[in-house]
């Protein structure tokens, strides 16, 4: 449980700028996603609040009380790492009870917290494996076990589930989504590119871009009301069709924006004809790729169920109105 | 067929070779565990088979004169030198590998440049730092040079080792409230041991065959280590060289050396950090 405020944080290594700038709320027992694409500043604004690295200025406090010199252990985080970051030679329960034996634990609440952990995520059996007798999932589950251990006020996530395959990603967002119910009382930052993640787990996503916060909102938030163009390109899956030129001007806009679900095939006025050139059944739904005549991307329409249409087909599109989205020049919202 | 043929001269030539570079290597000391069986005028006559055997010389070089002495100077100074050097190394390299500072890289070349003097560039320099410490003819003399010249290679060898381990277990041991020093001892230590024990290992053997140095700093038959002590063995007179004893305890000294590698190569096994991160 710890209320985090960061207030115009900035990192630089040597002349690089990488947080140019980030004020930024977490509340008391929050799932806060930071999300981006590679190279944002992500990752290195969570390596901040666990006190990997400096501060290069600006405050950072976490219940009120400032951090910013505190020594990693000492600021009540937890944090689970990318690639895991087990101790290779100590067995999974020893791997777990490291941090609380360097805090001079009695063997009691060790053994006791260990087992508790361990029963939560379902690693019990494994307790006396060395990491390298187990799965990649299992490893993770360890990581996490190990900063549930810890009893932090704050985990902090790393990108946990990028090494993981597909079927196992699921499994361990789960997992990850079950634990922050399970432990309500903790604020979790989680750090992801993949924006499917931060959509599921998040109660709150932090979008950012070069180092600086792009928009703070609920999932849903961020999903029907982006305040630039780059969020709206960046949350959704399949990315939303931006078009622009004449099409946007009618619009009275620089650009517009629609998601693929908000586009209908139908012949009417101000539907754009265009050809087929791919289509995609994914059983629940479909999508069609279709190039409208413009540059750039072709439009990307969802339907449910399953359709087919073979490329090169003629057809025609219609944005459903009033699911249009308008951007101006520098790419910010126009109002309705 | 050709084909064939070809294959099976390339093999036997492979194998000719191999026999004769074992041929060379080993064939010396073969011929010196025989030569220390054998006694009398035996010794002159040249056998390539045992023909007669004695412990003679062994009762001989090891009941007389300082040679058991000797051999506890060698195992003492061989064995405080690894763990100095290794102590120093490991500490060194944890700095070099993982503190980032100015001049770094710098000093890592400093220490490498240091192990391109040859020994007796240094020996007059170093005899007078000794003579001031006051170390002359101890085994503290022996020690403190074997450490400095071991160190360059150690601090290598560890620097590169402990640079691969992955930086994400440091710093979940820091998030773990580990301080470096448990970091060292507790978390990278263990991950090490192929590392140590092969550094150790090729310490150790340089600080037991040791003879520049040993001849130098000691002046005492009761202080000499093994190597020394061997080629000052001598004979009833000036004009016996008491090979049978020399041989004996050639074969004393290399035979701990041959046990130590044996013992520890199985040791030197890699893929002692599989598991702590990903793959």
């Amino acid at each position: 449980m710890a209320h985090i405020e960061l207030k115009n944080i900035r990192k630089s290594f040597g002349l690089v700028d990488v947080i140019k700038g980030v004020d930024l709320e977490i509340f008391s027992g929050e799932f806060m996603v930071f999300v981006g694409p590679s190279g944002c500043g992500k990752s290195t604004l969570l390596r901040l609040m666990a006190g990997l690295e400096d501060i290069t200025s600006g405050e950072m406090s976490f219940d009120g009380t400032l951090v910013n010199a505190l020594a990693p252990s000492r600021r009540g985080i937890a944090m689970v790492f990318q690639s895991y970051a087990l101790y290779p030679h100590m067995t999974v329960y020893e791997n777990m009870a490291f941090g609380m034996q360097l805090a001079k634990s009695s063997k009691e609440a060790i053994q006791e917290r260990v087992e508790k952990a361990a029963e939560l995520l379902q690693i019990t059996p494994y307790l006396s494996r060395l990491p390298k007798q187990l799965s990649g999932g299992q490893r993770q589950r360890v990581a996490i076990g190990r900063a549930i251990v810890r009893d932090p006020k704050v985990f902090l996530f790393d990108e946990p589930l990028s090494n993981l395959d597909a079927a196992l990603r699921v499994a361990t967002r789960l997992e990850i989504a079950k634990l922050h119910h399970a432990m309500n009382s903790a604020t979790m930052v989680y750090v992801t590119h993949d924006q499917v993640e931060a959509m599921t787990l998040a109660d709150r996503i932090c979008v950012l871009r070069d180092g600086l916060v792009e928009q703070v909102g609920t999932p849903l938030e961020l999903y029907e009301n982006p305040q630039s163009l780059f969020v709206a390109g960046f949350i959704g899956s399949p990315k939303m069709n931006f078009l622009n030129g004449e099409i946007a001007s009618k619009f009275g806009a620089n650009t517009i924006g629609i998601r693929s679900e908000h586009i209908e095939i139908a012949d009417r006025d101000g539907s754009w004809k265009g050809k087929v050139v791919h289509s995609e059944s994914l059983g629940s739904d479909s999508f069609v790729y279709v190039d409208i005549g413009m540059s750039g991307d072709p439009v990307i329409v969802r339907q449910e169920g399953t359709r087919h249409h073979n490329p090169d087909d003629a057809i025609s599109i219609a944005p459903i109105p009033g699911k249009i989205y308008r951007f101006d020049a520098a790419g910010k919202p126009l109002k309705h | 067929m050709t084909l064939d043929l070809w294959t099976i001269t390339k093999r036997t030539a492979f194998y000719a070779l191999v026999v004769f570079i074992v041929f060379v290597a080993v064939f010396p000391f073969y011929y010196a565990i025989l030569t220390s069986f054998k006694s009398g005028t035996d010794l002159f006559r040249v056998t390539y088979w045992p023909v007669s055997f004695s412990w003679d010389n062994y009762i001989s070089v090891l009941s007389t004169g300082s040679f058991p002495r000797n051999l506890l100077n060698s195992v003492f100074v061989a064995s405080v030198t690894v763990l100095a050097a290794l102590f120093l190394a490991i500490t060194a390299s944890f700095a070099l590998s993982r503190v980032r500072f100015r001049g770094r890289s710098l000093l890592l070349m400093t220490i490498l440049a240091v192990s391109m003097f040859p020994q007796i560039a240094v020996l007059a320099g170093l005899f007078e730092v000794i003579r001031f410490l006051g170390i002359y003819n101890t085994p503290w003399a022996l020690i403190f040079s074997y450490t400095i010249f071991t160190l360059p290679f150690t601090v290598w060898v560890l620097t590169t080792f402990m640079r691969d381990l992955p930086i994400e277990i440091e710093e979940a041991a820091i998030v773990d409230g580990a301080t470096p020093w448990i970091i060292i001892w507790r978390v990278f230590l263990p991950l090490l041991w192929p590392a140590l024990v092969t550094t150790g290992l090729l310490a150790f053997i340089a600080a037991w065959n040791e003879f520049l140095f040993a001849l130098t700093f000691t002046s005492s038959n009761a202080t000499r280590t093994v190597p020394v002590a061997i080629a000052l063995l001598s004979g009833g007179s000036q004009y016996e060289i008491p090979w049978g004893n020399i041989m004996a305890a050639s074969v004393i000294v290399t035979v701990p050396l041959v046990v130590l590698v044996l013992i520890f190569q199985r040791k030197i096994i890699s893929g002692l950090t599989a598991g702590g991160v990903k793959g």
